[in-house]
């Protein structure tokens, strides 16, 4: 991870990370926050109160024009032109191959308007994929170093948000508004990626600090990347890179889901045929006994190497050591016993019902 | 509490020995357990294992990553630290008490005169701790 300092970017909230005396860390060509006063204690904080975080570095894109809904029903995999205006999905950007190209959330704003967000290390990539692929009518816009992104979740989230943001606490789950928060025009949607409740808040850079600088005055703990990440892989979310790619199919994923396999989009036939013949491996979730399994780890069974970790961490609230693997489909069933070769040394592994949490079940 | 004990000798990796007689306790130090962030597991050698200086002596893991603890002294292991392994948060909160890792028979004494002492530390990660980044 050699990243030149030089050629890091900040987003508009770098120096408030820094004066509350954030590690800062090299991310997807940004110099972001890791983590604040702990991991443990950020992930804590975000289960039982709320937290916010600095997404600035996320991608965002923009389509207007009479065939916007058409064109990304046909990029992404899930139900596109079944969004009414104000609501979200989320779905895959997908190629012909039937392959993962991102992640991606989109967000019908207006009736021709539409955002999509899309993985920060994937921005470049997901816009030359997108340009060659749009259709007539429809304008595009990549504006991820316009906007900042601040999330704030965790169940005391919607009585934060609402007193900057009157009438926010009453969005549905995946909706999406035009609003003020503290007095900024923002985007303000009920989405996230810990698993609690909570909203995601898009608004110009210049507008930023204002917007982060209300939500810490409702004393609101802001949260790094690194737990960013214990909150995700508890709930369950893939992270592209990690668990998911270009080498990887929504079906192995358990992202079959997300794939609206009656209409037509980049991939469908390919993903449609791995559907019906059945994945030879699927991703599982794993309970690690004895050590912290990691990105890379190989999965062993009867001694031999039969997968692969994607995600893998200690689990502050489920306090279990817990990852995400690759393995043969007939040991991917609950509660086969399999095992991590951690440094050399392989540590009991149970295949387990994910997400590892659930709201309500701490 | 010191970030940096007086009565210690220390390694450059960030261990901390504290020497008793023949024997000797092995730790991280305060700067190491504030680098790591939240420990979460710890493994350490068996009673009757022997460690050679400056060869790794164990692991420590964070939420974030592995780190080898590398032992600051050569000697045979006749004490590892139970309750650090049940309770890994012990590194942060206690790094220098409760945290500690291992005691070993020292089989050169000569070899404490190869560590840091407090001083010698203290300017080291004041070299290092401002560089940043992990």
């Amino acid at each position: 991870m050699a990243t030149e300092a030089a050629t890091l970017r900040r987003t508009p909230l770098y120096d408030r990370h820094v004066a509350l005396g954030a590690k800062m860390v090299p991310f997807a060509g940004y110099e972001m926050p890791i983590q604040y006063e702990g991991i443990v204690a950020e992930h804590r904080a975000v289960r039982s109160a709320a937290g916010i975080f600095d997404l600035s570095h996320m991608g965002e894109f923009y389509f207007r024009g009479p065939n916007a809904g058409r064109t990304l029903d046909r990029l992404v995999s899930s139900d596109i032109i079944g969004l009414e205006p104000g609501q979200a999905r989320y779905g895959l950007l997908t190629n012909e191959r039937g392959t993962i190209v991102d992640d991606v959330i989109v967000y019908r704003i207006e009736p021709e308007y539409y955002l999509v967000v899309v993985n920060a290390a994937n921005i470049d990539k997901d816009r030359a994929h997108i340009r060659t692929r749009l259709r007539d009518e429809v304008a595009f816009a990549d504006r991820s170093l316009e906007m900042a992104l601040v999330a704030l979740q965790g169940p005391k989230a919607a009585a934060v948000l609402e007193r900057l943001a009157p009438g926010v606490s009453e969005l549905p789950a995946f909706g999406v508004a035009v609003t003020r928060v503290a007095g900024v025009g923002a985007h303000v949607a009920r989405t996230g990626y810990t698993g609690e409740d909570g909203f995601e808040i898009f608004v110009l850079n210049e507008v930023a600090g204002p917007v982060w600088d209300a939500l810490r005055a409702a004393d609101v703990m802001p949260i790094g990347l690194g737990a960013r990440d214990t909150l995700r892989l508890e709930a369950r979310f893939s992270l592209y890179g990690n668990d998911i790619d270009e080498t990887t199919d929504p079906i192995e994923a358990g992202l079959g889901w997300t794939c609206k396999l009656d209409k037509d989009f980049l991939g469908r036939d390919a993903i449609a045929a791995k559907k019906a013949a059945g994945p030879a491996r699927r991703i599982v979730g794993l309970v690690v006994d004895g050590g912290v399994a990691r990105h890379g780890h190989e999965v062993v069974s009867g001694g031999a190497a039969i997968g692969m970790v994607t995600s893998g961490t200690f689990g502050p609230t489920v306090q279990k050591n817990i990852a995400l693997a690759y393995v043969p489909t007939p040991l991917s069933k609950i509660g086969t016993a399999l095992a991590v070769r951690i440094r050399g040394k392989d540590v009991p592994a149970t295949v387990v019902k994910t997400p590892f949490y659930s709201r309500g079940t701490k | 509490m010191s970030t940096v004990p007086d009565d210690l000798r220390y390694s450059k990796e960030h261990e901390w020995v504290r020497a008793d007689g023949d024997t000797a306790t092995i730790g991280i130090t305060h700067f190491a357990q504030e680098q790591l962030g939240d420990v979460v597991f710890v493994e350490l050698p068996e009673k009757g294992a022997s460690v050679r200086q400056f060869s790794s002596l164990g692991v420590v893991e964070s939420v974030k990553a592995a780190s080898d603890i590398y032992a600051p002294v050569s000697g045979e292991i006749v004490e590892r630290n139970v309750k650090v392994i049940e309770k890994p948060e012990l590194v942060n909160s206690q790094p220098y008490g409760d945290g500690w890792m291992v005691k070993v028979r020292l089989a050169d004494k000569g070899e404490l005169a190869q560590l840091l002492s407090a001083d010698d530390y203290r300017s080291h990660i004041g070299e290092t701790a401002g560089a940043g980044g992990d």
